[in-house]
């Protein structure tokens, strides 16, 4: 047993240096000359949800450094017949994998695993927890674009209470010394919500928020999540939605971020989700080079 | 056999007996499976073939369990009868009061009959609780008045509350006129589908959904209004709540027949001790906030809480290692409610030890007019004797239980269980 696996299973266990680490590493990533720095290493990708961008980059992250990789989806396996995820773990570990990257709909399954299997867990995603890699992908975007994480004020638009995404963001963020302002209905961004981090705020007016922002982060809207509240789909655009009018709120410099994927009409503007603010391409292509720099991490760390 | 051999003695201890409001260091002799007389320590020399020196020890009422899950019959992958009690035997109890949610539910008489079989091999006293609903499907009431002939001491719906009013004003006043406790466990469930743990800070960090304490303390009202309206007795089981504890602090203050229990867990942890998703602390009730925990210690001090009762719920391995959402929610605690409880509300808290022997004999005899939780002369001989000074540390791995779901394993405690006795016979001893 590798005593010492290294996992990634949330952005609240990540120090200041390691994400730094992470990040740096990441930009000296070039997906076209890659470094085989997982070469002989094989990555099973247990996907117990639907995934096109996270898979697929974690996907060409692991074949670019070398790695074989291994798809496990939930209908095309054992998973179907009633197999516990430890003993999927179990398995898959026996059979020969060195990393695991899971996705799965329930808050906590990468924890579960990690207790029990001994080789380095990558959370790809869990339930309404977290979604590191998302978080380190948007870190490295915003990087790119800003002086530095710390004093920035972050805006985080949308359905927070159902976004894994907004979670580990906002505790990477914090980490940092960033600003974070959760924005939406009352329903989809409960008080409680700041709690999760120093710095953080919940806030129900849209233009307050928008004011000052240096990034301003959109988060899907699932219309089947809004049926059971208080808010109908023609409200929520008609207060939350981000427009170019809204965005002069923001400085001038603000960038515009979506997890995707987008709905197009709803949570942004398409002038926004187009315009020259936008950084949601950005977002995609620097998932792949997270993914590198994440994978290479903890293997470093299993060996 | 002649009265020598059945007797036992048990000197230099400290008795507590709430049910006579004695403390004080005497010698207790049990004959023919009764108590038989307390004398000065020393009077009673030689007078028995066996003796137990309890000196520097607390000698008790035999301890009861208002709520225990032995889930037999149908889950005995679980539990049996048979380990469920000699767990209780190791944790001082000498009456436990096993919960209906069987496989198939116990509405019967011939299953309430069945559970107190001496096949069963119980260690210690057996009380059934039998369902206040037929399937427990919350529909119709079961046969009250044959059950309790059989030997049920209340009735419960347990894990499946009964929401409906009529049903729930029924059972209640089918209770009140065969003076049959009705035990509640009170979960608005219309308001928790899909939650794992407590509404709070921690659920939105975890991304769980959490229940809110309104969904135990709504249905705490209903039913104490309920009660008021039928005169019934409704028991309250694991109480969680702040808001829950005021309104059976209030129903007390009107003479309304309320009462309630409360589990270690409950006056002990909180839901942050949820970690990073640790299903050992995954109950229901679940864990809840510093503020819930703290308003649980004052109705333990203040006298609004009846008894201690530990709702030791086994479940195996893989029905608790799983993801968190999908795990059985509860621990086993017949073990470790003794310890917990000198340890956090005694050497804590500073409750004084009279209290917690009240909360774990007298004080559950009284709500199920049980026999028992009493040291009086001719009173059963069930006894437990405990060294509220004693450190040690619990390990799982030496449980008698079946399962091995508790997160107090590797916890160190003051305070242990030496001896108990069940009708004058010595079931463990450390």
């Amino acid at each position: 047993m590798k005593a010492h696996a290294r996992s990634i299973l949330g952005t609240d266990q990540l120090t200041v240096p390691e994400i730094e680490s992470i990040l740096k590493l990441a930009r000296r990533m070039d997906p076209k000359r890659p470094p085989q720095l997982l070469r002989g290493r094989r990555v099973v990708l247990l996907f117990y949800e639907p995934s096109t961008r996270t898979r697929t980059s974690f996907e060409f992250a692991a074949k670019a450094l070398g790695g074989t990789t291994a798809l496990i989806t939930a209908a095309s396996s054992s998973i179907e017949k009633g197999e516990s995820l430890i003993d999927t773990g179990w398995t898959v570990t026996s059979l020969g994998a060195d990393v695991i990257v899971i996705r799965h709909p329930n808050s906590g399954a990468p924890y579960l695993l990690s207790r029990f299997v001994p080789v380095p867990i990558v959370n790809a995603g869990d339930g309404l927890h977290q979604h590191p890699s998302q978080a380190l992908l948007d870190a490295l975007t915003i990087t790119h674009h800003k002086a530095g994480l710390k004093g920035l004020r972050v805006v985080i638009v949308g359905d927070v209470f159902h976004s894994r995404v907004a979670r580990s963001n906002a505790l990477l963020l914090s980490k940092f010394g960033a600003e974070v302002i959760f924005c939406g209905p009352p329903d989809l961004v409960p008080d409680v919500a700041a709690t999760i981090a120093p710095g953080v705020m919940a806030c129900h007016n849209l233009d307050a928020a928008l004011r000052g922002a240096d990034v301003v982060m959109s988060l899907r809207i699932q219309k089947e999540r809004l049926s059971g509240h208080h808010i109908s789909l023609d409200d929520y655009i008609a207060e939350f939605q981000i427009t170019p009018h809204r965005m002069k709120l923001a400085k001038p410099d603000a960038i515009v971020m979506h997890p995707g994927p987008i709905v197009r009409g709803l949570e942004l503007a398409n002038e926004v989700a187009d315009g020259p603010q936008s950084r949601v391409h950005e977002q995609v292509a620097n998932g792949v080079k997270i993914r590198m720099a994440i994978l290479s991490t903890v293997m470093k760390g299993a060996r | 056999m002649s009265a020598k051999t059945n007797t036992l003695l048990i000197t230099g201890g400290r008795v507590i007996d709430p049910s006579s409001g004695m403390d004080r260091d005497m010698d207790v002799l049990l004959r023919e499976g009764r108590v038989a007389e307390l004398a000065a320590p020393g009077v009673l020399k030689a007078s028995a073939r066996e003796t137990i020196d309890a000196k520097g020890r607390i000698v008790a009422p035999g301890f009861i369990d208002l709520h225990v899950h032995l889930r037999e019959p149908g889950q005995s992958h679980k539990e049996t009868i048979a380990t469920g009690t000699a767990a209780a035997a190791a944790g001082g109890f000498t009456a436990v009061c096993a919960m209906p949610n069987t496989s198939p539910v116990n509405d019967s008489v011939q299953i309430t009959r069945w559970m107190q079989a001496p096949e069963r091999g119980a260690v210690v006293r057996l009380f059934p609780i039998a369902a206040a609903t037929v399937g427990s499907l919350g529909e119709r009431l079961t046969d009250f008045a044959a059950l309790e002939q059989a030997g049920a001491v209340a009735v419960s719906d347990d894990g499946k509350p009964i929401l409906e009013d009529a049903i729930m004003r029924d059972a209640l006043r089918e209770g009140a006129r065969l003076n049959l406790p009705v035990v509640q466990h009170a979960e608005d469930s219309h308001r928790t589908a899909g939650c794992s743990m407590n509404l709070g800070p921690t659920s939105f960090r975890l991304g769980l959904r959490g229940m809110p304490n309104a969904a135990e303390s709504d249905i705490v009202r209903r039913d104490i209004a309920l009660a008021r309206e039928t005169g019934a007795h409704i028991h309250v089981a694991h109480i969680s709540t702040a808001e829950a504890m005021e309104a059976v602090r209030q129903a007390k203050k009107a003479r309304i027949r309320a009462t309630t229990e409360i589990t270690p867990h409950h006056f002990t942890l909180i839901d942050e001790n949820v970690g990073e998703f640790d299903t050992h602390y995954k109950m229901n009730p679940p864990l809840r906030s510093v503020a819930d925990r703290d308003a649980m210690i004052a109705g333990i001090v203040d006298g609004t809480v009846d008894a201690i009762a530990t709702d030791h719920a086994p479940h195996a391995f893989h029905e608790k290692q799983v993801e968190f959402e999908r795990a059985s929610m509860g621990i086993i605690g017949l073990e470790t409610a003794l310890p917990i409880a000198v340890t956090v509300l005694h050497h804590h808290f500073q409750l004084p030890l009279w209290r917690i022997v009240e909360l774990l004999s007298s004080g559950p005899a009284r709500v199920f007019s049980l026999q028992g939780g009493t040291l009086a002369p001719g009173a059963l001989a069930n006894v437990t004797i405990f060294d509220p000074k004693k450190k040690w540390t619990y390990d799982l791995s030496q449980s008698r239980s079946k399962s091995r779901n508790t997160p107090y394993d590797g916890w160190s405690f003051t305070g242990k269980v030496i001896a108990t006795i069940v009708a004058g016979t010595v079931v463990y001893s450390d």
